[in-house]
């Protein structure tokens, strides 16, 4: 299928348009620019001090959908990366071997800081070591204690806001020369909360029959403004704002959820999803599942960036720094085994599904490890089959159809097969 | 009479079972996949009707009186039929390409050559299938392409022309006889002319020649209706069937091997392209899978590879691991790898039978963490795919298996490379009777 021919929402072109405009930022040389991650990241304190937001997940990201996350992957590989390393920080350290151009064309400026939240993922870490090591520019780290127990502590959010006050919020200060005002951040997490609310509503769309949304290859667009540069804007107050409508009217004309190749004609599989897709084969990826009539009903990636729905989290304008520590604490990867089971099966129950899909990263621990004994888990409280499938995040090498077809197939045909023994 | 049928495609051979109403197996058929898989679907589904012929005859000759000397000879005379006949058509086939550019100015010379080659292996063809003679394969291309080699090579050396020409128009042609498929009426001749070579040479046949002729007429009178064909296997997709005659061969594993051992809770098959380790339930029913990914670690092509590396045919590995004393330690179980470790053992003066041993071992470490992925081993366990015939990865197997889950049942079949066809006829028969 063409580019032409794919079908898109309003919605979805509003946040192309948003993502552009925020890459002309980032290489406009008129703002200053910090590196950070997705989860948990802190783009209302980043918008306090007008510091641009640029995320080299999502860099990587754009680049596998645009076909050229493999050189660049190769380039990291001839400079001394091991072949076991996270794919993103080989499509980012490749990227800028071949000139550091961003998705716009246009060159990446060196970053004028460098903001690691440390969130369940080890490998952000030396990332950003290396990126320090590249650029030399300031470089904060803002320690997330992982959540061992389920729930995180007072002294764990205390820890949080103390590294906030005394080491974040300073650097801010001096790279962009702004004094921090904690009234424009509680208006921007005021903000925040607005759109989330429409995000949390979209996300319960999905216990409808049929589904008038994918939560997992349409969740990845749905999710884009929220887990951004945009949290906290007018801007993504207005796309969930569009997107609620554009669901809305999907469920007054009782569509079930929409794919590049428009409506999909049956529901005929429900499932729920745990670890990322697989971005150098999205399209085909998705088409293995909307041609057999499966829809995604819940995700865990989409709560990646951050968890909404499980525990009802929202921004909070009067406790501004307390809720940017409950944010990112409560990261789905910096959860515990048992938190992350119950999260899925609590899924898999109240989106009335047929079973839990497991996509095993192979470069990602953050996410796999201990994916199987999760997936033997929810099988037990849910009494519901899973399944396993294995690609890699933006590596293509990793991405075999034939194999990840033949399981799915089986996947669905057992799932009939036990529907036809239950009935 | 209705029947059911299941196809599973593999990667290197495609198999067919043929069910009747009351899931009674009746024949079973197996031809290498060719890069048709259309071709190689109705192959094995025409030898899987053709067994259930002569399940069908032995069913009307009972037993006793000489009746199952009489089927095992008219089952090698049935072979020589099929093969001089289609030996016929691949003379003609070749023929026939000598009027083509690159061969026309050497067609008079190079028709006599394929002519005393042909002249030959028609020959040869009575002792290829005397009673008792161990053939490598029973498929027509790898024999008969053999002894071509073998016979164009002499051939054309006394009549001046080269091999390579000669192999060329062998080339072209066997791919046009690959992709013929024997009509029934065809298959019906050759069955009548077995009869009667038959009972000419076996003694001590008390059936009577008309009875005999009789009975194998109405048997091949009876029409064997294809009332549901299911596929399953890598090809799956591109058989020339409805989606919904198209089953995983997950499904269809895990289905065939509770059929032929009901106790059945856990599978492992090895194949060419994949292994896959499945549980399923009291019914057959998949609930649990793993399979590899990925990498070839652990499949039978990784035996394959050795077995080219060491030059050696692949039913050779088996038996010269079993001689072993001990298993060679082998760390990597890449199968790029694995050539490397070979040649390193061998340089350090290992023995050879040792690291074979050790070779097998490693991929049945491969199939164990696939199997422990997949949910471990439970009573009873059923071992399927080719490399369930290699008695030093079973053996290995077994060990390993004790060693990490204790004393378990393990079933292996001699049916084994029919467990995915089994399942897909059983799979085409609850679509049409349940």
């Amino acid at each position: 299928m063409s580019h032409q021919d794919v079908v898109k929402s309003q919605s979805q072109l509003l946040q192309k348009e948003m993502i552009s405009r925020n890459y002309d930022r980032i290489t406009s040389g008129e703002s200053k620019v910090s590196s950070t991650f997705v989860p948990g990241n802190l783009n209302e304190l980043l918008m306090c001090f007008d510091i641009a937001n640029n995320l080299p997940e999502i860099n990587a990201i754009q680049n596998a959908m645009r076909k050229k996350s493999g050189e660049m992957i190769a380039s990291a590989e001839r400079s001394g990366h091991s072949e076991d390393v996270c794919t993103y920080v080989k499509a980012d350290i490749g990227m800028m071997e071949k000139g550091n151009i961003a998705p716009n064309g246009k060159p990446f400026p060196n970053p004028d800081m460098l903001l690691l939240s440390y969130t369940g993922c080890f490998t952000f870490l030396k990332w950003f070591e290396l990126l320090r090591e590249q650029y030399r520019c300031p470089t904060v780290m803002l320690h997330v204690p992982y959540a061992a127990d389920g729930k995180p502590t007072q002294n764990m959010r205390d820890y949080i806001v103390k590294q906030l006050k005394e080491e974040v919020i300073p650097l801010m200060e001096q790279v962009s020369g702004i004094k921090f005002d904690i009234d424009r951040l509680r208006e921007y997490l005021r903000k925040s909360a607005l759109a989330e609310d429409d995000l949390v509503w979209m996300l319960e769309q999905s216990k409808r029959k049929p589904s008038p949304i994918d939560c997992y290859f349409g969740g990845v667009y749905y999710m884009g403004p929220i887990f951004t540069a945009f949290r906290g804007t007018d801007e993504a107050i207005d796309y969930y704002k569009m997107l609620r409508a554009e669901i809305e009217q999907r469920i007054e004309l009782g569509l079930g959820a929409q794919t590049p190749e428009g409506e999909m004609p049956e529901e005929k599989y429900r499932l729920v999803v745990e670890g990322p897709p697989n971005w150098t084969s999205f399209r085909e990826f998705w088409k293995m599942f909307y041609e057999m009539g499966a829809v995604v009903v819940a995700s865990s990636y989409t709560k990646v960036g951050g968890v909404y729905d499980y525990d009802n989290f929202r921004h909070d304008p009067e406790h501004p720094l307390e809720s940017l520590a409950d944010y990112c604490l409560g990261v789905y990867t910096n959860r515990n085994l048992p938190t992350r089971v119950d999260m899925l099966a609590r899924n898999v129950k109240e989106y009335e599904a047929d079973g839990l899909l497991i996509n095993s990263i192979k470069s990602c621990n953050s996410f796999s490890a201990g994916q199987l004994v999760m997936m033997r888990e929810v099988e037990k409280l849910t009494g519901k089959p899973g399944a396993f499938i294995e690609t890699d995040l933006v590596d293509p090498r990793y991405f075999s159809a034939a194999n990840v077809k033949n399981r799915l197939e089986s996947y669905f045909q057992m799932i009939d097969q036990k529907r036809r023994a239950g009935a | 009479m209705k029947t059911f049928i299941g196809i599973d495609l593999g990667s290197t051979t495609t198999k067919a079972v043929l069910m009747d109403e009351n899931r009674q197996v009746l024949g079973r058929g197996i031809t290498n996949s060719r890069s048709n898989y259309d071709v190689a679907a109705r192959v094995s589904k025409q030898e899987a009707k053709i067994a259930a012929r002569f399940t069908l005859f032995q069913n009307a000759l009972g037993s006793g009186g000489g009746a199952d000397l009489l089927l095992a000879d008219l089952e090698r005379n049935f072979r020589l039929e099929q093969f001089l006949s289609e030996l016929n058509q691949l003379e003609e086939t070749c023929n026939g390409y000598l009027d083509h550019e690159r061969f026309k100015d050497l067609k008079g010379p190079l028709r006599e050559a394929l002519d005393s080659v042909f002249k030959a292996i028609t020959a040869e063809a009575p002792t290829i299938y005397a009673p008792g003679a161990e053939r490598k394969s029973d498929f027509f291309r790898d024999i008969a392409g053999s002894r071509f080699m073998s016979l164009a090579e002499t051939v054309g050396k006394q009549a001046g022309i080269s091999f390579d020409v000669l192999l060329n128009v062998y080339d072209k042609s066997i791919i046009d006889i690959e992709s013929l498929v024997s009509s029934d009426e065809t298959v019906s001749r050759q069955l009548l002319n077995g009869l009667s070579r038959a009972l000419r040479e076996v003694a001590g046949v008390k059936v009577s020649e008309a009875a005999a002729q009789q009975a194998l007429e109405s048997v091949l009178a009876q029409e064997l209706e294809e009332t549901y064909v299911v596929g399953t296997g890598y090809g799956r997709v591109r058989l020339p069937f409805p989606k919904e005659h198209i089953r995983s061969e997950i499904l269809c594993h895990g289905l065939g091997a509770h059929m032929m051992f009901p106790g059945t809770r856990t599978v492992l098959d090895i194949g060419g392209q994949d292994t896959k380790g499945i549980q399923v339930d009291e019914n057959g029913i998949v609930v649990n899978f793993q399979m590899n990914d990925r990498c070839a670690a652990g499949c039978g092509r990784y035996l394959g590879y050795i077995a080219d590396e060491m030059n050696i045919g692949l039913h050779e590995l088996g038996p010269i691991a079993m001689k072993a004393t001990k298993a060679t330690r082998i760390n990597s179980t890449c199968t790029v790898f694995a050539g490397a470790e070979l040649r390193d053992r061998m340089a350090m003066g290992e023995n050879r039978a040792d690291i074979l041993a050790g070779l097998h071992r490693a991929i049945m470490l491969r199939a164990m963490s696939i199997l422990s992925r997949s949910g471990g081993v439970d009573e009873e366990f059923t071992f399927t795919g080719g490399v369930a015939k290699n008695e030093a990865a079973v053996k290995e197997l077994r060990q390993l298996i004790f060693e990490n889950y204790g004393e378990k049942t393990i079933n292996i079949s001699a049916e084994s490379i029919y467990t995915g066809a089994l399942g897909g006829a059983s799979f085409a028969h609850s679509a049409v009777v349940l």
